[in-house]
């Protein structure tokens, strides 16, 4: 059998992959596109292509952006391969991916890799209980599905994707019961010395205020200095009750849904598998790729832009998408250095200053330390049940990072392969050695990096 | 980790360098003579095969050229029961020792035969006493009725077991402190100088002096044997696993490629290949271990892969053990082999004892590394 | 059964609707739905219990990241119910702990149990 080959292929159709895709093939790549949703579009512009609800005014501008991107991919020459899983790339760039239930290979000259975001862990008290949700998922589900979450409802949590999925959901006609803001008092001082470059980026950090105005107005509760969040069941074990803490005193709210949220980080499970140079971000408190001003990682080839180099949001996602994807045919020989810097300086100027407003925004909503290092009795591991006070006691025996603690408590084995859990070990291992994150390192990630049947992989054999 | 400051040189009776399962069997045996041990080990990062290994405590077909070895490996067996039995027993960890036999299924006729004539052989050697069956497709279904029907039939050995590695290696190091072990973790060693009263090593976090010391640090054994007067000529080779998510129990019995754990978890494995010092995995190895395990059992066609994992073996060339004492410097020796899980038992009992008091029983002169130079 | 409140439906944009069934019951669901999103709509929670110590889980993050819907569609357990497209017919249960590979539990009987016919080594003891 023949694998075919491409000049560029992108795992990822989000703002980054697309505007990608569009210029990589404007220069005459041959270029592949593969994203395991149906659709394009990546998380913000989920659905895109067919948006589920009737009234445009409940997602906004931002969302319906999107079209623009598609647009233009689809005008453009890509192949593009929806509902294909990645689940592993070689290092001479053979890429394997699952369709369909069936596994397919096709080989790159240079890989990008724009695989997004994933929400922030946030381990609390009772964050397992059905009833418990990320916000992320609520907009998915408004997105893709027009629907929204039965009441009472409550949304906790810090950072500006709350505020905007709260807007939203004000303006689809839902009722709030309250928002537990959980940013630690001193944070708003603390990120000042931030504000003067946030300024460059005057549209976007308006727009932040524009919505907490939007809610105050809509009369929805906002309670600032929320901490201590505790989900109480019912005796059937559903979501029943917050229990919370504001300064002494302690409160609860009767929920059926509780939407959380503690910032994005970058989703790091294709760099990690491929063993590409990883740094800490201490502003982010997330890892990212090491990477060059256009993009290249520690090895040469592989390139990766968007949210999965570092969370600086969808605009900025899709400039970095096309200025890697103009080094790439430059390094292919299809423009000249000259062209390159000439091509690209526009756009690189529009990147910094989306990125300018990132280290406000960064210290502003850092998550408080009960989600970075919880309390003992918290699960830390979801899938194999895990819980922070045993991390600590590992630790106490001896364990100096998180793959000895995996195979000792087995946290990271179960099916999300640490996604939900790696960042929280680390931080409690760091914490309790009193080292430095980067210093605990993180899980060695492996093949597959999302599983796939024994069957589909054994036909790759014949 | 340890209580000490790095500056002053740390004092104790042994250092063992390496803590996998041989390190941690050794070092709970030198313990239970009475000795104070310290174990040296590498960070959370490492080429360990302790933690990639598939569990099996595996007799059937062992030392196939080598009696002496077929007999300390059946001999480990046996000793562990009371082994898995004295863990609980200090830590409560149960490390789901499971001894009821094992299988070894072969996909041709040829191999089958073979496989036959080879144990036959053993047997022989052994004066009869080498207990093994072999059964075609019709006897495995009759207790196994998932086997597939390419298999042709299997080899039966009722001294095989397997055990949970990490639990295995857990309930060890929880036992070692619990003795008053102590296990530096950013102990790496770099250098051992022999003095007159033992060995003094210097790593990462400061310098170590041992009256003895075991070289127990796998691959690691290579550069380390020669600052004592010994070799360990071992080639990495590399195992790759698959791990899948944990299905109701089905299969009661580990078989060479594929076993189930406690938890429920399938593993397969696994390939004989002979890479460098790189624990990554290759799609088309693992692609073929799928393959073959699908074969075996086409029911798992449909279970899912978590993941999949390399591990390097620790291989003499010849494939047996490496059991040394220094004959030029006293009072260090050599413990490196590849099947760390079925002769820990072995480690903790008459290894031990041989470290201990510089006597054994044990025919261990096959299992020095002159064997390679004559 | 479903038990919990349904999540509800805003007006949507026109597109084909199709009939799942969730632990048997016929629920409408629209095109473009996944079944973890036709699960929360139907109200069915939990929509899963854990392997370890069977407490209830529902779909959490709903971008195929927590592993948290995993469900029984179409008789095959295990499955990522918010990567998979809802589909008219499509049959969801909740997922109970691990996954059955068989309906048979597994033999304790050894090779010394059978009757030695066939077996080649008979003077082989056991
Ligand atoms: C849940 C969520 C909701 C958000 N909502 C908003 C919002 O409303 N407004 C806003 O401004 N910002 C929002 N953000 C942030 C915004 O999504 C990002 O800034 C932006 O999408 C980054 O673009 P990207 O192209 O880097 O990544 P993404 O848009 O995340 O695209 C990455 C794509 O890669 C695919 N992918 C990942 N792994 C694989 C694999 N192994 N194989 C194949 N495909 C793979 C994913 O399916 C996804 O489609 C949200 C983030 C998240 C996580
Ligand atoms: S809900 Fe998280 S993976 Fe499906």
């Amino acid at each position: 059998m023949n694998t075919p080959e491409y000049d560029l292929v992108i795992i990822g159709a989000g703002p980054a992959g697309m505007s990608a895709a569009t210029t990589a093939s404007s220069h005459g790549l041959k270029v592949a596109i593969l994203d395991e949703q149906a659709a394009p579009g990546g998380q913000i512009y989920r659905s895109i292509s067919s948006p589920a609800i009737a009234n445009e005014s409940i997602l906004g501008a931002d969302y319906y952006h999107g079209r623009t991107l598609l647009s233009a991919m689809r005008y453009a020459k890509v192949d593009y391969f929806p509902s294909s899983s990645v689940w592993t790339v070689s290092p001479e760039l053979l890429i394997s991916f699952s369709k369909a239930g069936k596994s397919s290979q096709i080989k790159a000259k240079k890989l990008l890799i724009a695989t997004g975001a994933q929400e922030r862990p946030v381990p609390f008290l009772g964050w397992t209980l059905p009833g418990v949700m990320s916000c992320g998922a609520a907009q998915i589900l408004l997105k893709s599905s027009g629907l929204i979450p039965s009441g009472p409802l409550v949304l906790a949590g810090s950072g500006p994707l709350l505020l905007l999925i709260a807007a939203q959901l004000n303006r689809a006609g839902v009722e709030i019961e309250a928002i537990l803001d959980t940013t630690p008092k001193g944070r708003y001082l603390k990120s000042l010395r931030h504000l003067p470059a946030a300024l460059r980026n005057l549209p976007l950090l308006l727009k932040g205020v524009g919505l907490l105005i939007e809610l105050k107005r809509a009369g929805v509760r906002y309670i600032n200095n929320a901490a201590q969040l505790k989900a109480l069941p019912d005796d059937t074990g559903l979501l029943t009750k917050l229990q919370f803490k504001t300064g002494e005193a302690t409160d609860t709210f009767n929920c059926k849904t509780l939407l959380v949220h503690q910032g994005v980080v970058p989703n790091v499970q294709l760099t990690r598998a491929l063993q590409l140079e990883h740094q800490w971000d201490e502003l982010q408190q997330c890892w990212k790729p090491t990477l060059d001003s256009w993009g290249e990682s520690s090895q040469a080839g592989i390139f990766v832009a968007g949210d999965s180099s570092g969370i600086a949001g969808a605009r900025a996602a899709e400039y970095m998408g096309e200025l890697t994807a103009r080094r790439i045919a430059q390094q292919l020989d299809k423009l000249s250095q000259e062209t390159l810097l000439l091509k690209t300086a526009k756009t690189g100027r529009l990147l910094q200053q989306q990125q300018a407003i990132r280290p406000f925004l960064d210290a502003l909503y850092q998550p408080a330390d009960e989600f970075l290092k919880p309390s003992d009795e918290t699960l830390v591991c979801r899938c194999e049940e895990v819980t922070a006070g045993q991390i600590r006691s590992m630790v106490a025996q001896g364990c100096t990072g998180p793959n000895q603690t995996k195979a000792f408590s087995r946290a990271g084995m179960g099916p999300c392969q640490g996604r939900l859990c790696g960042l929280t070990v680390a931080q409690i291992i760091a914490n309790e050695r009193q080292v430095t994150v980067s210093e605990v390192g993180y899980y060695q990630i492996r093949t597959p990096i999302k599983p796939l049947t024994i069957g589909e992989l054994a036909d790759l054999a014949e | 980790m340890t209580q000490f400051s790095t500056d002053s040189q740390r004092r104790t009776d042994v250092c063992v360098l390496g803590g996998g399962i041989v390190g941690l069997a050794v070092a709970l045996g030198l313990q239970r003579n009475g000795l104070s041990v310290t174990i040296l080990d590498e960070g959370d990062i490492a080429l360990r095969a302790s933690r990639g290994n598939f569990g099996l405590v595996w007799v059937q077909g062992k030392g196939d050229t080598l009696p002496e070895y077929a007999a300390i490996s059946r001999l480990s067996a046996k000793l562990w029961a009371n082994h898995a039995l004295r863990l609980k027993e200090a830590t409560g960890i149960d490390i789901q020792l499971q001894q009821r036999g094992g299988l070894f299924l072969c996909l041709s006729e040829q191999e089958l035969s073979q496989r036959h004539a080879m144990l036959t052989r053993m047997q022989k050697t052994a004066a009869g006493d080498y207990p093994f069956k072999t059964l075609d497709l019709q006897q495995l279904r009759e207790f196994i009725p998932e086997a597939g029907p390419e298999v042709a039939g299997a080899t039966w050995g009722p001294e095989d077991g397997h055990l949970n590695p990490l639990f295995y290696l857990r309930a060890m190091t929880e036992q070692f402190l619990q003795r008053g072990g102590t296990i530096d973790n950013s102990g790496k060693v770099s250098k051992i100088e022999p003095t007159d009263s033992g060995f003094t090593l210097s790593s990462d976090s400061g310098q170590w002096h041992g009256d003895q010391i075991v070289l127990a640090a796998g691959l690691g054994n290579r550069d380390l044997a020669p600052h004592v007067g010994l070799s360990a000529p071992l080639v990495p080779n590399r195992g790759q696993v698959l791990i899948c998510e944990r299905v109701k129990p089905f299969l009661n019995y580990p078989t060479g490629h594929v076993r189930q754990t406690n938890e429920g978890t399938l593993q397969l494995g696994d390939s004989k290949e002979d890479v460098g010092f790189d624990s990554g995995t290759t799609s088309d190895i693992i692609a073929k271990i799928a393959h073959r395990a699908s074969q075996m059992f086409p029911l798992l066609r449909d279970v899912r892969l978590i993941r999949a994992w390399g591990a390097l073996r620790v291989m003499t060339p010849d494939g047996y053990p490496l059991y040394e004492a220094s004959q030029q410097y006293p009072g260090a020796y050599l413990v490196t082999c590849h099947s760390g899980v079925t002769l820990g038992a072995l480690h903790e009992g008459p290894i031990a004892d041989w470290i201990a008091n510089d006597r054994t029983e044990l025919p261990l002169e096959v299992f020095n590394a002159k064997r390679f130079t004559l | 059964m479903p038990n919990a409140l349904p999540f509800k439906r805003l007006p949507t944009n026109k597109a084909e609707w199709v009939t799942v069934y969730i632990e048997g019951q016929p629920v409408k669901v629209r095109q473009g739905d996944s079944a973890a999103a036709a699960v929360l709509a139907a109200g069915l929670q939990p929509s899963r219990t854990t392997v370890v110590s069977g407490s209830g889980r529902a779909p959490y993050c709903l971008m195929g990241v927590c592993f948290e819907c995993l469900l029984q569609i179409d008789g095959v357990e295990n499955v990522q119910g918010c990567m998979t497209p809802a589909r008219e017919g499509m049959q969801i249960m909740s997922q109970k702990q691990a996954r059955q590979l068989n309906n048979s539990k597994p033999s304790d009987l050894k090779p010394t149990d059978l009757k030695n016919s066939h077996i080649k080594n008979e003077d082989t003891a056991v």
